[in-house]
This record gives structure tokens, sequence and C-alpha cells, in this order.
């Protein structure tokens, strides 16, 4: 398989007031062509910092990259420039955003900010690019497009504008699709209708994309993989079976305890993670989670946990896998989907230690 | 039986009316919700559940219908003494932390607010640790008290409502997506805080809501809504075990699990309302197939459901 983007031990800090906030300290992965990685994790655990640094959508200043590549087909995204970044943006990078109300331009008609993607990026004229607008928005399942295009934004209903947003993102073919909360704001049911929509667009095109999301239901239906992000770093991440039938790190299993399943009954209290996060400007001494983390070592609280492999594509990064560790047990509702998979090693290996 | 809150009878709101464009947000809504219980409220966006909501706390002036607190009229004239002694019992957490927080007060005076018309502090400092519990409660710190609430996230915004609502020891509050704004760690959280004060307090709840298992595993009865009228109401785990009405069905089928085996399986049942057929002067109503399961079906639909259901 084809890597599209490489993203290597990336950080990305912001200037305020108080100090610096570290959003993002040291996350490196990978994604392959056609694949979804859905990056889960609380706000404030830097996902949609990490994937809008990969766009370089980050206000610099305040904000900054202060270490690390983003290798893009290759290339690296850090060292390019506002004008080079033109050409990446909307071409071979685009971006859903969450809040369909406020990101479309309510002045513009809708045909006229699809048209505008295949303007700048396609070289069409403005009637090919009407044909081009009349098609995707057809594609995107909206019915009667020839008028739909000559609308405003608030004639459509959330998830139309929802639609609409995807057509505007996919009208240049992009190769990485950055998809943030794209259905937290709809309907399960018309959550439902988009999420099947971008996979079946997906095949289609066989874009990749990254899927930012905090639900873990959507996460199931849509992910290949899974990368779970806590205080601005990727503490596990491994296929959709690994992350949900063998998590390993006890923030992942907090994430799938404070679910409840349709079959939890009543009087079983949800195990909450307790607490908050972190403050970035500040970040503990050893493992970020360990404060709230019952599972916690007294190592936890002085250095920084090495990141150790599971299986061929799981990676997690607790001093629970070490060797040392004494043997935990995780929460009751996760024991209850733990499986054994194949794929498996029989011993974590370390393979990075913690700075 | 346990003892009724709230009677809701024939509760209508109808906005724009004798125009053209007359919406029935609510259209005839009959329900009561018991002492102590958590009434879940589901249904797309636009179908009416925070509609429903609004008018049953007086945000709206019913149309027709009545809403019977305690046995006491709602929506009938009030004096202003009673309209607080009122609005003491009955809290509301909304559906947008953006919207719903006044940008220029601080933290602690939002929350403050209702302690303050309501004369529940004794002195400053009482104030303050009372604002200082309540911001714990939520998961917040004590530092927060005097920021501005742009200073927060939205999922903090978000408990920064809940503990205003929780600030004048109310009897009932409805809920009005409180959770939807809320990461999952954070939901659980607020939704385990909301289970133990409804126990601790005896609280009741509309919790309404679009997160299907969430609610499903807050609450003790489920109404389903669809364009204003209520579909099917019945305990939690009847609906999900023995779920009657196809829209009940087409809603409970759209829910993605956090469990990859059955999301590469599951099928989603489509809903087309023509499928009823109802005739014109058939009567379409609520009928009760099974004790407390409600379902909003014509005689002749009531009979195939009969057959349908399964012990």
């Amino acid at each position: 398989m084809d890597k599209i983007l490489e993203v290597k031990d990336l950080k990305v800090s912001f200037q305020v007031y108080g100090g610096e906030v570290q959003a993002v300290r040291g996350v490196s992965f990978d994604l392959f062509k056609g694949e979804t990685l859905a990056v889960v994790g609380e706000s404030g655990s830097g996902k949609s910092v990490l994937n809008q640094t990969v766009m370089k959508l980050i206000p610099m200043p305040p904000g900054k990259i202060t270490g690390g590549q983003i290798l893009f087909h290759g290339e690296d995204i850090v060292k390019k420039t506002d004008k080079e970044m033109e050409k990446i943006r909307g071409k071979e990078i685009s971006m859903i955003f969450q809040d369909p109300m406020t990101s479309l331009n309510p002045t513009m008609k809708v045909g006229h900010q699809i048209t505008e993607v295949l303007l700048k990026h396609q070289n069409m004229s403005s009637h090919q690019a009407k044909e081009r607008a009349v098609e995707l928005l057809r594609l995107v399942g909206i019915p009667m497009p020839e008028k739909r295009i000559n609308q405003y934004p608030h004639e459509f209903s959330g998830g139309m504008r929802q639609r609409a947003m995807i057509a505007i993102a996919l009208a240049a073919n992009p190769s990485l699709l950055i998809a943030d909360e794209p259905t937290t704001a709809l309907d399960v049911t018309i959550q439902a209708q988009i999420l099947e929509l971008m996979k079946d667009l997906q095949k289609k095109m066989d874009t990749s994309i990254i899927f930012i999301t905090h639900d873990l239901g959507v996460v199931a239906n849509v992910a290949d993989r899974v990368a779970v992000m806590y205080a601005g770093q990727i503490v596990e991440i491994g296929t959709v079976d690994e992350i949900f039938y063998d998590p390993r790190h006890p923030y992942t299993w907090g994430l799938l305890a404070s679910m409840p399943s349709l079959d939890s009954s009543h009087e079983e209290e949800l195990t909450a993670i307790p607490g908050t996060p972190p403050d970035l400007t500040h970040p503990p001494k050893g493992d970020a989670f360990a404060a709230r983390n019952k599972y916690a070592l007294a190592i936890d609280f002085e250095e920084e946990p090495p990141l150790f492999q599971v299986s061929e594509t799981h990676f997690a990064k607790t001093w629970l896998l070490h060797p040392d560790a004494p043997k935990v047990e995780p929460p009751e509702a996760v024991k209850r989907r733990m499986r054994k998979l194949s794929s498996t090693f029989e011993k974590p290996i370390l393979v990075k230690e913690g700075n | 039986m346990a003892e009724k809150l709230l009677e809701i009878k024939h509760l209508k709101q109808y906005f724009n009316i004798g125009r053209p464009n007359q919406v029935k947000a609510v259209d005839d809504v009959t329900f009561d919700i018991y002492k102590g219980e958590t009434l879940g409220l589901v249904g797309e966006s636009g179908c009416g559940k925070s509609t429903t909501g609004r008018t049953i706390i007086r945000l709206y002036d019913a149309t027709g219908g009545q809403v019977l607190f305690n046995g006491e009229d709602v929506h009938g004239k009030k004096s202003k003494s009673e309209l607080k002694k009122f609005n003491r019992k009955m809290q509301m957490i909304f559906q947008d932390p953006y919207a719903s927080l006044n940008p220029r007060m601080t933290v602690a005076d939002i929350i403050a607010e209702g302690i303050d018309i309501h004369g529940l502090a004794k002195g400053k400092k009482n104030r303050m640790e009372r604002v200082y519990q309540l911001l714990e409660t939520v998961g917040l710190n004590k530092e927060h008290a005097n920021r501005y609430p742009h200073e927060f996230s939205g999922g903090q915004r978000q408990r920064i409502g809940i503990a205003r609502a929780l600030a004048v020891e109310p009897e009932f509050i409805i809920a009005d997506e409180p959770i939807s704004a809320l990461d999952v760690s954070i939901q659980a959280q607020v939704v385990n805080l909301m289970k133990k004060l409804q126990r601790e307090k005896g609280l009741t709840y509309l919790f309404i809501a679009h997160d299907l298992s969430m609610v499903k595993y807050i609450s003790d009865r489920i109404g389903v809504m669809y364009f204003g009228k209520m579909v099917e109401l019945a305990p939690a785990d009847e609906l999900y075990k023995n779920a009657m009405h196809p829209y009940t069905k087409s809603l409970l089928s759209a829910i993605p699990l956090p469990d990859p085996e059955s999301e590469r399986t599951r099928r989603r049942i489509l809903y087309d309302p023509a499928a009823h057929h109802y005739e014109e002067n058939e009567k379409v109503e609520m009928r009760e197939l099974a004790p407390g399961h409600l379902v909003f079906c014509s005689e002749k639909e009531f009979e195939q459901y009969k057959t349908q259901y399964k012990k």
C-alpha cells in the first residue's frame, strides 16, 4: 500500500498570554491510500490542531510548528510557503468542518462556492465548472441540483449543507480528505446518510480520509484504523478491531467504558474518566494521563511511558505493557468486549523510549 | 403507580397561525411525567421535541392544551411571585452552549444569578462557596469562576449551563440535548452526575436528545416524536426490544454502535410516512399495546401490531 501522508514527531505550540501551549507533543503516524484513519480524543487533546496543521491552517503566530515533519506524497509540508500551500489546499487536501451552518459563506450561492474551487484548481471555464458543480451536487445526493446551485446556504437544511460542503471538498478530487467532526451536528438518520455517502465516495475516488470524531459508534462504522489522542500525543493506534476488541491503553479503556452499550442496564454506573485534561501550558511530568488514571503506576508520575508494539499494526504508549509492570484488569465494560486477536505478538515489543 | 409530577394534555404549539407558512411544531401531544423518573424524548431535528420542552416550561405560550405541574396549570394567568415560585421548581439546560450564556457576565455571576434572584445564599462567602461547589460537581475548577464564557470550550460552557440550572435546586429539569456537545468521557461524567443528583434529590428529568444509546441508558421511559406527533411511548428497554412503529424502527437502525463487527453488518431501515395509507377519516391515535407501551396508529394497524407484538 502507498503511504500518502507521513507525520513524524510533529510538535505544534501556541504562544498565549500565559505561556506556551504545547497542543501537539510529538505525534507520528502514517496514512495509506484509500484508508480511513479515525482520530479520537477529548476536546483539547490536540486532534483538531493536528489536522489543521496538516493543512497549515493554524494561525502563525501565535501558532508555531516547533518540530517534526509532515510528508505529503514525500514532500515536507512544514517548509512550504503560503503561496505553495494554496496549490495544495482544496486541491490535494481538503477539509470538511463540523458546523455546516457557519462554514459555508452565507452571501454566496452554493453553486458559486463549488465552482470557486474548480476555477482555481482545475482551470475550467465557468461554463464547464457550472456543469461539474451540478454533477457534484447530484453525486452527493442533492435532489434538483440545477435549481439548488442557484440557492444560498440558508435555503439548505443542515444535512443538505453538509452534503454541499462534501461536494466542495471533493470538487478537485483531493487525495486526502480531513473530516473534522462532520456529523456531530447532525441527527442520527442524517448522520447515517452522510457516513454512507462518504464511504461510497471514498470507494469511487480512492480518497484517504482522516476522520476526527469523539463518537465511538461513528468510529466503529467508518474507520479502518484508529488513533487515540490524549494531551497532544497519540497514546494508542491500531486497526479498528484492535482498538475495540483488544485495547491496551487505560485511556482507551476509559473511553470505551464511558459509553453505554444498548444492552447495559440502568443500575450500572457509567465508568467516567474523572477530572479534566491537563493544562498543556505546563504538561505534567511523566504520563500526562497519570493524574486521571486509576491504573497509574509510580513510574507514571516520573517518566514518560515508552511506546510498545503489540502487533504489526498496534502500538500503545503505556508503562502497563512493560515486562516489569503488574498485571491489571481492565474495567468490566471493557473486559466484556475483549477477545484474542490472531495478529497479536506474544509479548509487547518496546519500540521507542519516552522523552 | 408513581405520582404524576407533570401532565401534558393535548399540547399544541403552532407557529405563524393563519398564515400560509403555518407550522404545527407540536400537534396534540399527551403524556405524563412521573415524580423521580427520567423521560427521554427523541426524534430528528424539527420533529418538535425541543418545542415540546420549551412549551412545557412556558418559554412559548401554548396554542392549545394544558400542562399541569403538581396539578397546577403552567399556562394560566400568573402573578410575578407565582411565576417566580414556579420558575425555581422547573429549570432548563439548553442545547446551544454558545448562545445560552451571557458573554458579558463572569461564570460566577451566571451561575449565581438564580441564587441571587431567589435569595438562596447567606452572604458573599456562602454564595461563592456554592458557586465553587457547583463548578466542581460539573467538572470545572474553582479558578474558572472569574472567567468569561468566551474563554471556555463548547463542552465546558455546557457544564456551566448545567451548574446554573442546578443552582436553584429545582424539582424538575428539562435537559435539551445537554450532552450532545460534550466529549464521551465527559458525557459519562455528566450523565452519572445527573443520575446521582436524581437519586439524592429526587429530581425529575425530561431528557431531550438524539443520542439514542445515552437516552436509553438514562431514561426510564422514552417517547419518540415525528413531525410534531408522538408516535411511540414505552419503557426504555421495551422500546428497544419491541419497537412497533416503523419510524421508531428506522430511528433505532440508524444508531452506530461502538462495535466494529455489528457495524459491518448493520442495515438501515428506511421510513416512508406514506406507507401507513391512512384513510381520510380514520382515527389515528395513541393506543396502548401493552402496559405502558403506546403506539400512534389506526385501528387496523393496531390489530396488526398486536399480532406482531411478542412478549
